[in-house]
Order: structure tokens, then sequence, then C-alpha cells
């Protein structure tokens, strides 16, 4: 029983969104989801949540199609941050939880506990628009988790937020999957999904261009990085065979390499030439994996 | 509770409870007050006044006491007086607002009243028409004096004829009936005008505002957007019910306590409302409202910044003033083919087959025949509207053409 995507394609009217996309998550999981601009993320994302109509294949929750009847069990935090600027913290969120099915009472309870969370105790009585921007992400966020959704969907939870606030939001969310939620989140940055999924997709037009787990993309990916601290100039080591990059830094250099075998060879090439401070063989990082793989720079 | 219900409630208090909307509600209750008690007000600052005696220099000395009877049993409100200071003396006394105005009498060559009446300017023709009244009336006794003429025989002279115009049509509505109808009429048509334009405006305001602020997507992942737009639509129409029940009601009462109002009661025809003409007002006006609040619904879904709203409902604001227009030149003419026709086009019949059918002794075969048109064109754009608008909610960007529309659907459509 989980969330399962089935050849799913989305077509608007000859241009392609999501083409062919089959993911199965798990339930229990947090699923990353990853994509440059117009990859199909928010699109594949209104198909989960019924908003956008499938052209072709099955998106079934829990063996069930997704609908309005089970949205009471799906939250969902758009891109695109959205309140009514001019209610009160507290009416606009009970009203979106009554919507999605949630009895007042309850809602104001549970609003309260948030609230009391994130440290905001004081913002019940105030309207959305004199909180700051990063307070009114937290708004946005309660929303999406205040009816106790069994699927949570995120879309770009964390941008805009400053570092103590994406801590405790992160705190939030792994809270929430070790509750029994299942999440699905996507996001330009790579360290959160490296940070907090067993499993993800990237997505490059329409396409997933890698699938599984994080261990195994990493591991299938054979590009290994290695960090190199000297005294002594590095940049020769371009040329060496087997090195696909080399980067500058202030201590020294970060390189990528084809495989493990590489980095005996360049370790036995530099020792001797200088002080070596560090020398060290990583895993590949998702960020390199994303920029191989979708081919198009980040901003 | 249903989710529809939900959203149609928190609709309405939120409105209800905004600032905007209570002081236009106070601002116009105010404004209706103060009209149907115009008059009092008028008198109230009058009395405080204090100058409206108007003196008389009576150069014949014989006539200021029959034009001051005179005075007594035509206008009650005119005080006079017999002023003997001579000319000059009272005109600056009229400079200085002691007096209203000054009222020479005199005998012209056939030794009937003549008179000058002076005042700071010309614009108070009130007065000076009342004066002349008074004066008149005079003349007429002495004139009548003169050629030996009964009050009987003068009586009898000043009578109007009686005149009186019937219509042949069995069903026709008569004169009286139709003044009556033609206020009352004039009067709903206002009321149907306004709340469409008002009201219409609300929704596509209300939808434009969820949309800008990005609410609208969490909106419709949680409910159908044909639910919401409904209930959006009920809402308001809530909202509307509401001021508008509260401005009627203030209106009737202050209308029916005031004696002055009297007159207009007549012309309004408060008294003897064919209680036909109610129901079609009612029916017309919730249909009316309904076609028209899909349509800013929908039109309202295409727009992606507020400040586009008002280029978007245009046309459809245009439409209602046109109806509004063509109801008013209709009023005197009702029973004209252009109007009959253009009363069964969907966005003019509310207006006009409400116009011809409080008018008009219609067969009732046509206002419903009017009803039956608005209720499919209803469905019809309910029905387009509702998936213009799920494809329109997920639209951003510059979007103020029509175009939009087929943009739109296409974001509906499977493929």
């Amino acid at each position: 029983m989980a969330l399962e995507i089935k050849n799913v394609t989305k077509r608007f009217g000859s241009f392609v969104a999501v083409d062919n996309v089959s993911l199965s998550i798990p339930e229990n999981e947090m699923f990353g989801f990853l994509g440059g601009n117009g990859a199909g993320k928010t699109t594949t994302f209104r198909m989960l949540l019924g908003i956008l109509d499938i052209s072709e294949g099955e998106i079934t929750w829990n063996g069930q199609g997704i609908n309005y009847s089970t949205s009471p069990e799906i939250g969902y935090l758009p891109e695109e941050r959205g309140l009514y600027p001019k209610l009160k913290v507290k009416d606009q969120l009970v009203y979106l939880a009554r919507l999605r099915g949630m009895d007042k009472k309850e809602a104001l309870t549970e609003l309260k506990y948030w609230l009391e969370r994130f440290k905001i105790p004081d913002y019940l009585e105030k309207k959305v628009e004199e909180l700051s921007k990063g307070n009114q992400q937290k708004i946005q966020f309660i929303s999406a988790v205040l009816h106790k959704p069994k699927l949570l969907i995120l879309d770009e939870p964390f941008s805009g937020l400053d570092p103590v606030n994406v801590e405790q939001l992160k705190s939030a969310v792994i809270d929430l999957k070790n509750s029994g939620t299942t999440i699905v989140f996507s996001s330009h940055r790579m360290e959160h999904v490296e940070e907090m999924c067993e499993n993800l997709c990237i997505m490059h037009k329409g396409k997933p261009v890698v699938h599984g787990g994080l261990k195994e993309i990493k591991r299938s990916f054979g590009k290994k990085n290695v960090t190199i601290h000297a005294d002594f100039d590095l940049t020769y080591l371009i040329k060496f065979p087997g090195v696909v990059k080399l980067k500058q830094t202030t201590e020294g250099a970060a390189l990528q390499i084809e495989g493990e075998e590489i980095a005996e060879n360049i370790l036995k090439d530099i020792v001797g030439r200088g002080f070596i401070r560090k020398f060290a063989l990583e895993e590949p990082t998702l960020n390199d994996i994303f920029i191989e793989k979708v081919g198009a720079s980040l901003e | 509770m249903n989710s529809f219900w939900i959203i149609l409630f928190h609709t309405y208090w939120t409105k209800v409870k905004t600032k905007s909307f209570i002081i236009t509600t106070i601002i116009t209750l105010l404004l209706i007050l103060g009209l149907t008690n115009i008059q009092s007000i008028f008198e109230m600052f009058d009395d405080e006044d204090g100058a409206d005696k108007i003196a008389v220099i009576d150069k014949t000395n014989e006539l200021y006491q029959s034009v001051a009877a005179m005075s007594e049993s035509i206008q009650e409100g005119m005080e006079l007086e017999h002023y003997v200071d001579g000319e000059s003396q009272a005109k600056k006394k009229v400079e200085d607002d002691s007096y209203q105005g000054l009222l020479i009498l005199d005998y012209d060559n056939e030794n009937l009243p003549q008179a000058s009446y002076y005042s700071m300017d010309i614009t108070d023709s009130a007065t000076a028409t009342s004066v002349e009244t008074i004066v008149q009336a005079v003349k007429s006794q002495l004139a009548a004096a003169q050629l030996n003429l009964s009050g009987e025989q003068l009586e009898k002279l000043n009578e109007p004829v009686p005149f009186e115009h019937f219509a042949l049509e069995k069903n026709a509505k008569t004169e009286e009936e139709l003044n009556q109808a033609r206020g009352l009429v004039y009067v709903l048509l206002f009321l149907i005008y306004f709340a469409v334009i008002l009201y219409a405006n609300m929704i596509a305001m209300e939808v434009a505002t969820e949309k800008s602020s990005r609410v609208m997507e969490i909106l419709i992942s949680s409910v159908s957007p044909i639910k919401h737009m409904f209930a959006k639509i009920l809402g308001i129409g809530l909202v509307s019910i509401t001021q508008l029940a509260i401005l009627l009601v203030a209106g009737y009462f202050s209308v029916t306590n005031n004696d002055n109002m009297s007159t207009l009661d007549g012309f309004l025809g408060f008294s003897g409302i064919p209680a036909a003409t109610i129901v079609y007002a009612v029916v017309f006006f919730v249909l009316g409202y309904f076609l028209y609040a899909t349509l800013a619904a929908f039109l309202g879904s295409l727009v992606s910044r507020i400040e586009d709203v008002q280029q978007m409902i245009t046309p459809m604001t245009l439409m209602v003033v046109a109806g509004f227009m063509i109801a008013m030149f209709g009023l005197n003419n009702p029973d004209t083919t252009f109007i009959t026709i253009t009363s069964y086009i969907p966005f003019f019949t509310p207006m006009l087959m409400f116009m011809r059918a409080g008018m008009l002794s219609l067969p009732v075969w046509e206002p419903i025949l009017g009803m039956g048109v608005l209720a499919a064109s209803i469905i019809i754009l309910a029905v387009f509207g509702g998936r213009v608008y799920k494809g329109g909610v997920l639209m951003y960007g510059k979007s103020n053409s029509f175009k939009d529309i087929k943009k739109a659907l296409q974001l509906t459509k499977k493929e």
C-alpha cells in the first residue's frame, strides 16, 4: 500500500509536461523529487492532488484513485505560497483545515500546538500580511499539516527561510515522517534531499532520469570526488588520466574522478611534491549527479 | 459540514465583517434616510432661518387685505407683512436678509392688480411662483367681480375638463396603474442594475484575490473548482440579500412613516403593488444575479492580478449598462418590437422582461419563457464557466485577453 504512479503522462496540447512516469512511494517514507525549473515537478504534484486530469496512466493512493474524497488525507504546500493576506491566522487556517474535513475545535487545538512548536503563539490573532515572509511560510506549512494528512506533498518547503527556520521546519518534517506520514517533497537544494530522503527521483523534461535509493544512485553513478588540501599548485592534475573536473579551492582543489582507482594514482603522484594536509575520497554529492544528469546549471 | 457550506458561510461572514461592507451599508442607509426625508430636512433648516417673511408694499391701499386673505387660504407656510416705510427702505431690508422678498402691488390700466416681486436673486423661484399664484387668484376674483360673475360662475370657469384615457385591450393597465407600475419598475430596475454591477464585481474581485494571493491552489486541491465557484456565488448572493434587505426595510419604513412622502408614495405605488410584479422582480433579480455572477466568477478566474479585474469585466459591465439603457428607453414605449426581441437576449432578459412584465399585460408564457431562457443560459454558462474556472485558476502570467479562455479550457482537458 503506497502512492503508486503508473505510466503517467500529461500533455498540454502538443506539449508533453510529464512523460510516462512510473514511481512507487512506499508508505511512511520521505521521497525526494528533484528537477530543474520546468521539469514537470509541479505538474506531477498537481496530478497527485487531482487538480489536473491525467492524460494517460493512473495514480493511486493506497489502492484508490485520488480525488476530492481523498483530500482530507492529503496535505499540500504549494511552491507559490498563498494565504489570504487580510485574514487572521486563526480564521484562515481553521477554514482551510475544515475544508479538508477537520473539525473546527480540533483544528484550533492543533493550530495552537503548531504555533507553540514554531515559537509564534501570539500570531494566532494576527493578519497574515502583518507577518514576515519567513513566518508566513511557517503558517503556510502549518496549513499543509494541520489536518494530519497521511500523504504530505511539499513543493520547495525550505526556500526563502533562514537557517534557523530551515532547521525548525526540517525537524517538524522528520517528526511527521516518524509518526507515519508519507512525504513527497521537491527541492532545488540537494543537501536537504540528501539529508532527509532515502529514495528520490530526478526529473528532466518530464522524464525521471534518475530514480531509486540514494545510496544505490550514488554507487551506480561511478564517479567519485577527491578533496585535496595542499600547499603546492594542483592545477596540473586536470590533465591527469581519469580526472573529469578540477575546481580550485582556497586550500587546494576539488576533483571529480572516474573511479576509485584513479584516487590511488593521484595520491601516488602527489606524494613528495609538497606538504599534503588532507586527502579525501568522497561519494559524489547529489549536486554532482544532478548537474551531470540534467546537464543544466542550477541557479 | 459539507465543504460547500463551509465555503459559502466563510465567504459570507468574512465579507459581511469587512469594514468596507459595513461602511458602504451605513452610508447608503444614511443616503436613503436622507433622500426620503429631504423635505423635512429642508424645512428644518428653513425654520431656523426665519427670513421667509415677505414685505408687501400696497400702492393701492386696498389690495393687501385680499392678498393676505388669499395667502392665508392657499399657502399656509407664507408670511406676509404690510410694509409702509417706502420702497427703497424695503429693498434694503431684503438685502440685509430681514425679508425674503418684497412684493409691490398696484393697479394696471384696467384697474386690475399687477405686482412686482423683488428678491436677492432669481434662483428662489418657488417662493416667487407661490406669490404669483396668490396674486393671480386675487386678480381672478377681482376680474370676476368687474364682469359681475358670481362665485359659482367663476368656479365653473376654473374647473378642469374631465379627461380620462381608456385602453381597449382587455387586460391593459389603466393610466393610473401604468404610472404606478412605471415608478415601481423604475426603482426595481435601478436595484437590479446596481446589484448586478456591484455584486458581480464583488465576485470577480473575490476570485481574483484568491487567485492572486495564490491561496486558490490550496482551495481547489481541497474542493472541486466547480463547487468552490458556486459556493462563492451563493455566498456573495447571501451578502447581497443581507445588504439589500437592510436597505429596503429601512427605505420602506422611512417612506411610509413620512407624511411629506405621500406624493412619492403614490408615484412608487407602494400602496397598490400588484403581487405579480413583486414576484417577477424577485425571480428576475435572482436569475439575473446568477447569470452575471457566473460570468463574473469565470472572468475573475482568468486574471492573475487584481489590477486586471476591471479590464476583464468591462465588457460584462457594458452589457449590464446597455440592458439598463434599453430598459429605461422602454419604460416609455414598452410595447415596441425592439424591446420585445431584446427581452429574449439572455443578458438583457432580467431587466427587459421584468420591465415588460411590470408595464404590460403580458400573457403568462412570455415571462416564463424569459425565465426559461435565463435558466438555460445560466446552466450553459455554469458548465462552460466551470471548466474555464478550473483551468483559469491555475493560469498565471499576464492574462487579460479573451484568448485565455481557450488556454484555460485546454488546461482542463485530459489531452
